[in-house]
C-alpha cells in the first residue's frame, strides 16, 4: 500500500507504457489512446523510440487531457512497465502517489517498487500461457490483455475499445473475436482481482469535438496530393519516411485514373539524397510539381542543388521533418535544430522560404500551399515539421479544401504569349516583384528557349561574368525575397489580457505547449502577448511586435537558439531584448518547461526597488 | 562563354530536311572549347543526328552536368531548352524532367568526371532505372577544365602530359552499363563521325537507357604519347565490330547489302537499324557476350567500338511506373486534387 495518497484524476493524467520494441505493442497502445478519444476526452499521445527494429527499450505516452492541453506534460502518472530492462528507470519516473502496472507472473523482490506510488500486479503471462500456444499469439494478445485490465483499472467503457477492434478487424472474424475474447480476459482478471477504478479515471466527455486524429507526416503528404505534386523523390530517413508512404498510399487511392488504372503521379526512391533533390529540381524545371523529404542529414546532402534553386530559380519543395543534430545525432527524437541550416542553405549568399506549421492541419494547408509558393516565386520552399509533429497522432481540426481553389502555376510564358510578341528574358524584371518568367521545355520551336545554369548570367540567360550583371541579378533576388514577405502564412498574435511589455515568440511543435504555458504563467502574475511565426522571411509585423515589448522571450528546441539569431540577423535588434528559452534533450517541449523558464526570468526582472528593501 | 555572335545567314541553297529545317536550325552558340577538341565533334555528330531524323529541335531537352564535355549542350540545338546543372548530377535532374514530360527526348551529356567520378552513382542508377534517355559521355580520361588531373577512365599505366603515371585501375563506363541493364550501349570514338552518327540518332530513336560512350581525345591535356585516349591512339587500337545506318520511316532500303551481312533491328519509334557486322561472330542482342568480349579485348589492349547490345523490345521508367500517357506537367487541379468531399470522407475516417 502507498505510504503517500494515491493520485486521484479524472480526465486529466498521463499513463507510460514501457516496451520492448518489435513486440506488437504499439497497435494496442494506440488503441488505448484511441478508445478514450472516443470517451469524447482529448489525448495527447507520443512515441519514444530507439533507431532499431527489434529488441530495444520503447514507449509509448498516452496524456489524458480534459482541457485539451496536445503538448507533452511531463511526468508520469502511471506507468505500464512491461521491459524490464528499464524497470528501474521507469519505476523511478513515476509521479509520487502515482500507479505502477506490471506483469506479476514472476515474483519480484520488495527492493524492485517503490513505498510512495500504488503497485498493481496482473499475471499476464500467465494468463496469456493458460490461453494461447503460439509464441507470436502469445506476444501480441499479451498487449491485449493488458489493454483489457487497464479498462477496468481507469473505468473504461469496454465496449468503445470492442468498437475499435471491431473496426481495425472488419470482414476479418476470426481475428475481431480473439482480440474481444483477449480483451475480455484482461477486464474480468482485473475486476475480479484488484480494486477497480483506481484514482485516475476516464470519464465520457464531449470535449473532442469533430477533431480527426493524424499524424503530421501523413497529413502533409496529403497535402501533396491536394496541392498538385506529381512527382516525389526521396530516401529514406527517419523521420521522414512515412511522408513519401504516406504519399504513395494517398496516391494509391486518389490518383488512379479509374479507367485505364495508369498513375497520374510518379514515386521515386533516390539512390540517395542528391538524386532525390536533383530529380525534384530536373521535375520542376520540367513544370511538374515536385516534392522531396528528408530530415537533416539530407539537407546537408542537398545544399548543392539548394543553392541551384536559389540561383537559377527552379521551384522545388522540401518536406524537413526535423530531428536531433548535429550528424547522425538522435535520429528518433525531436528538436527544431535546422533552422538556420535551411534558411540559408547553400554556398554563396542565398535565403529561402520555410514555412512551420503547427500541427497536422496546418501540415496540410501549408503543405498544398507550398506549391504555389515554389511556382510563384521559382525557389525552394521548406516545410519545417519535425519528430513530434511528423510520427506522432495529434488531435487538430478537420482538414478543409476549398474546391474553387486552382493552382498558381506562377509566372510562364506560353507560346501564345511568345507568338504575340512578348519580351521574354528568363531572368528578366517585368513586374518590379523581382520574379521573371520561365518557360517550359518544348514550349516553342524558334522562341523562348534559353540555357538554365548555375552560373551567372544576364537578363536574358546569356552566360556573364561581368560584376554590374552579376549584382543586378543579385539584387533583384533580394525582392524577389522581399515579395516573398507578403505571400507566406503571417505570424498569428495573440495578446494578454492585460497590456504588457513583455512578449514570446515561438513556433511549429511548441504551439500546444505555449498554449498552455501562457494559463501557468498567468496564475504566476506573469502576463505576456503572444506571437507564433509561421514563416521565413518574417513578415513586418514581426518588427512590430519586437518594438512594442522590452523584452520578448523566443522559444524553441535547440540549443543555439537559431530563430532568435534568424530574428537578430534579419531584423537587426539588439539581441539583448531577446530572451532564448531553449529546450533540446530530445524530448518535446513541456509548458512545465516553458512556464518555469519563463517564470524565473520574469521574477528575476522585478527588482525590489532599494528603499524598499533597506527599510 | 561565347563573345563572337554566331552569324545567322546562311546559303540559300543548303539542304532541308523532311521538316524544311536546314542543319544551321539544330547548330547552337559557337564553341569555345580548344581548337581541335574532339567535342567539337561529338557536338556536330549530334546536330547531324538530329538533322537527319528530322527532330523538331524544341522537342530536346538537353541536360549536362558541369566540366568541358558539359558545356557543349550550348553549342548544339539552340532552340531546345539546355541545363546545365550540378556536377555528377546530371541523371538525376534528366530523371526528374522525364518524369515530368514523358513527350520530348531526353539528351544528356556528360564527362568522364562527372559520370564515372563523382557522379558515378548517378549515372549506375539513372541506368538500373531505365530511364528513356540518350546519355552521350564525352570521355577524355582527363579533366579538361581544371587542367589535366587524371578522371577515372584513365587507364591503368597511362601517362598524364605532366609525366605522372596512373597506377589507379579504369572504370569501363560502357562495361557497367552493361552489367546495369542498359539496353542500348555503344561506343565510338569522336573522330569517327561515319560510325558515331548513326549510333547518336539510333539510341535516341531506342526507348530506354541508351548509353554511349565516345572516346573524345582532349587536344590540350591529354594527346601526347603515353597516353592511352591520344587520337593516335585510339585509332590504332580501335576495334569496330560492326558500323550502322539508320532508316527513317518508310524509306526501302537504299543501300544494297551482300546477303548475310547485316541484320536489321527495329526500333520501338519505327526506325529501323541496319547494323553491318565487321566482326561476323558478334551478336549485338546477347549481353552476357557483350561483356565478354569486351573484356577479352580489353586485355588485349583493344578499343571495341559498335552497338555492342540493343534490346529493341525494353521498357522505361514510366513503364515500370504505370503512369499516364498525359504528361504529368500538363495536369491541373481538376484531375490532379481529390476535392472536398473526398476530404470529408478521410476526416470521418481519422475520428
Amino acid at each position: 500500500m502507498s505510504d503517500k495518497k494515491p493520485i486521484s484524476s479524472v480526465n486529466d493524467f498521463v499513463v507510460r507504457f514501457a516496451n520492448v520494441n518489435g513486440s506488437g505493442s504499439a497497435s494496442a497502445n494506440e488503441m488505448f489512446a484511441r478508445a478514450i478519444l472516443r470517451h469524447g476526452v482529448p489525448v495527447s499521445p507520443r512515441n519514444i523510440f530507439p533507431s532499431n527494429i527489434q529488441g530495444l527499450p520503447t514507449w509509448y505516452e498516452v496524456r489524458v487531457t480534459e482541457d485539451g492541453h496536445l503538448g507533452a506534460r511531463g511526468g508520469v502518472d502511471m506507468m505500464v512497465a512491461m521491459n524490464p530492462q528499464t524497470w528501474d528507470k521507469d519505476v523511478a519516473g513515476i509521479e509520487p502517489g502515482g500507479y505502477l502496472f506490471y506483469d506479476s507472473t514472476k515474483p519480484m523482490p520488495s527492493t524492485k517498487f517503490r513505498s510512495d506510488i500504488t503497485v498493481i500486479g496482473v499475471p499476464l503471462t500467465a494468463i496469456t500461457n493458460s490461453t494461447y500456444t503460439d509464441p507470436r499469439q502469445r506476444q501480441l494478445f499479451k498487449n491485449i490483455i493488458y489493454l483489457g485490465s487497464l479498462s477496468a483499472l481507469l473505468d473504461m467503457d469496454p465496449k468503445l475499445i470492442e468498437q475499435l477492434i471491431g473496426e481495425q478487424y472488419k470482414g476479418k472474424e476470426k481475428l475481431l473475436s480473439s482480440n474481444v475474447h483477449a480483451l475480455h480476459l484482461g477486464r474480468d482478471w482485473a475486476l475480479q482481482n484488484l480494486k477497480c477504478p483506481i484514482g485516475l479515471r476516464v470519464k465520457k466527455s464531449d470535449k473532442v469535438g469533430d477533431r480527426i486524429f493524424i499524424e503530421g507526416n501523413s497529413a502533409a503528404a496529403l497535402g501533396a496530393v491536394y496541392g498538385g505534386a506529381t512527382v516525389c523523390a526521396w530516401y529514406p530517413i527517419t523521420p521522414s519516411s512515412s511522408v513519401a508512404e504516406a504519399f504513395t498510399s494517398h496516391c494509391k487511392k486518389y490518383r488512379h485514373d479509374p479507367v485505364t488504372g495508369k498513375a497520374k503521379y510518379a514515386i521515386v526512391q533516390g539512390e540517395d539524397e542528391l538524386a532525390s533533390i536533383g530529380i525534384v529540381i530536373g521535375a520542376s524545371w520540367n513544370g511538374a510539381r515536385a516534392f522531396t523529404a528528408t530530415s537533416g542529414p539530407g539537407i546537408s546532402l542537398m545544399t548543392e542543388f539548394i543553392g541551384l534553386s536559389y540561383f537559377a530559380e527552379i521551384p522545388a519543395v522540401i518536406m524537413n521533418i526535423q530531428r536531433a543534430g548535429p550528424s547522425t545525432g538522435m535520429p528518433t527524437r525531436t528538436q527544431q535544430c535546422d533552422i538556420i541550416a535551411c534558411a540559408y542553405a547553400s554556398h554563396g549568399d542565398t535565403k529561402h522560404v520555410l514555412l512551420f506549421p503547427e500541427d497536422p492541419a496546418e501540415a496540410f494547408e501549408f503543405a498544398a500551399a507550398a506549391f504555389d509558393l515554389a511556382e510563384r516565386l521559382q525557389t525552394t520552399i521548406f516545410l519545417m515539421l519535425d519528430l513530434d509533429i511528423g510520427m506522432n497522432h495529434r488531435l487538430c481540426r478537420p482538414l478543409k479544401w476549398d474546391d474553387a481553389k486552382q493552382y498558381d502555376r506562377g509566372k510562364v510564358m506560353t507560346a501564345e504569349m511568345l507568338d504575340e510578341g512578348r519580351d521574354f528574358g528568363r531572368y528578366l524584371d517585368v513586374d518590379g516583384d523581382g520574379i521573371p518568367y520561365r518557360t517550359y521545355p518544348g514550349t516553342h520551336p524558334t522562341k523562348g528557349s534559353y540555357f538554365t545554369r548555375g552560373t551567372s548570367r544576364d537578363r536574358y540567360a546569356r552566360y556573364s561574368e561581368e560584376g554590374t550583371v552579376y549584382a543586378d541579378n543579385m539584387q533583384r533576388l533580394v525582392r524577389k525575397f522581399e515579395t516573398a514577405q507578403d505571400l507566406v502564412p503571417r505570424p498569428l498574435q495573440a495578446n494578454a489580457e492585460r497590456p504588457t511589455k513583455y512578449g514570446v515568440i515561438y513556433f511549429g511543435s511548441t504551439s500546444p505547449a505555449m498554449d498552455e504555458a501562457i494559463g501557468l504563467l498567468e496564475a504566476r502574475g506573469h502576463h505576456l502577448d503572444r506571437l507564433r511565426i509561421r514563416a521565413f522571411p518574417f513578415h513586418s509585423s514581426v518588427a512590430s511586435f519586437l518594438a512594442e515589448h522590452d523584452f520578448v522571450y523566443v522559444v524553441e528546441q535547440n540549443r543555439d537558439s537559431q530563430l532568435r539569431q534568424l530574428i537578430v540577423n534579419e531584423n537587426g535588434i539588439d539581441p539583448v531584448r531577446l530572451v532564448p528559452i531553449v529546450h533540446y534533450d530530445g524530448s518535446p517541449i513541456t509548458a512545465r518547461f516553458i512556464a518555469k523558464a519563463i517564470g524565473d526570468h520574469q521574477d528575476h526582472l522585478k527588482v525590489t526597488p532599494l528603499r524598499k528593501a533597506v527599510s | 562563354m561565347t563573345y563572337i555572335a554566331k552569324p545567322k545567314f546562311h546559303h540559300p541553297g543548303l539542304k532541308k530536311n523532311e521538316l524544311g529545317y536546314t542543319h544551321r536550325d539544330y547548330e547552337g552558340k559557337i564553341s569555345t572549347l580548344c581548337a581541335g577538341c574532339g567535342h567539337d565533334s561529338i557536338t556536330a555528330s549530334i546536330i547531324e543526328a538530329c538533322y537527319e531524323l528530322s527532330i523538331e529541335p524544341h522537342r530536346v531537352a538537353k541536360i549536362s552536368g558541369i566540366g568541358c564535355s558539359s558545356k557543349t549542350p550550348d553549342y548544339f540545338l539552340g532552340n531546345s531548352h539546355g541545363f546545365n546543372s550540378v556536377h555528377g548530377r546530371m541523371p538525376s535532374v534528366l530523371t526528374g524532367a522525364n518524369l515530368a514530360n514523358r513527350n520530348l527526348i531526353y539528351l544528356g551529356v556528360s564527362g568522364d568526371g562527372d559520370s564515372a567520378s563523382i557522379g558515378f552513382g548517378q549515372f549506375a542508377h539513372s541506368i538500373r532505372r531505365g530511364v528513356n534517355m540518350t546519355y552521350i559521355v564525352e570521355n577524355n580520361g582527363v579533366y579538361g577544365l581544371t587542367k589535366g588531373q587524371f578522371s577515372a577512365t584513365a587507364d591503368r599505366g597511362s601517362k598524364s602530359k605532366k609525366g605522372v603515371t596512373n597506377t589507379d585501375n579504369a572504370i569501363d563506363l560502357v562495361a557497367i552499363a552493361l552489367q546495369l541493364g542498359a539496353t542500348f550501349v555503344a561506343r565510338s570514338f569522336s573522330g569517327d563521325k561515319s560510325q558515331l552518327v548513326p549510333l547518336i540518332a539510333a539510341a535516341i530513336g531506342h526507348k530506354g537507357a541508351s548509353f554511349i560512350d565516345v572516346i573524345s581525345p582532349c587536344i590540350a591535356f591529354n594527346n601526347h604519347a603515353g597516353s592511352t585516349k591520344s587520337f593516335d591512339y585510339v585509332r590504332e587500337h580501335n576495334d569496330a565490330v560492326n558500323r550502322l545506318d539508320v532508316l527513317v520511316g518508310r524509306d526501302p532500303i537504299a543501300v544494297d547489302y551482300a546477303p548475310g551481312t547485316v541484320q536489321m533491328v527495329e526500333q520501338h519509334d519505327g526506325s529501323r537499324i541496319a547494323l553491318r557486322k565487321i566482326d561476323a561472330d558478334y551478336d549485338p542482342h546477347d549481353r552476357l557476350g557483350a561483356m565478354t568480349f569486351l573484356q577479352k579485348h580489353a586485355a588485349k589492349g583493344q578499343i571495341v567500338t559498335g552497338l555492342l547490345y540493343v534490346d529493341p523490345d525494353a521498357e522505361d521508367l514510366h513503364e515500370h511506373l504505370n503512369t499516364v500517357e498525359t504528361p504529368l506537367n500538363t495536369l491541373e487541379a481538376d484531375t490532379l486534387c481529390p476535392g472536398s468531399a473526398a476530404l470529408d470522407k478521410f476526416n470521418a475516417s481519422l475520428r
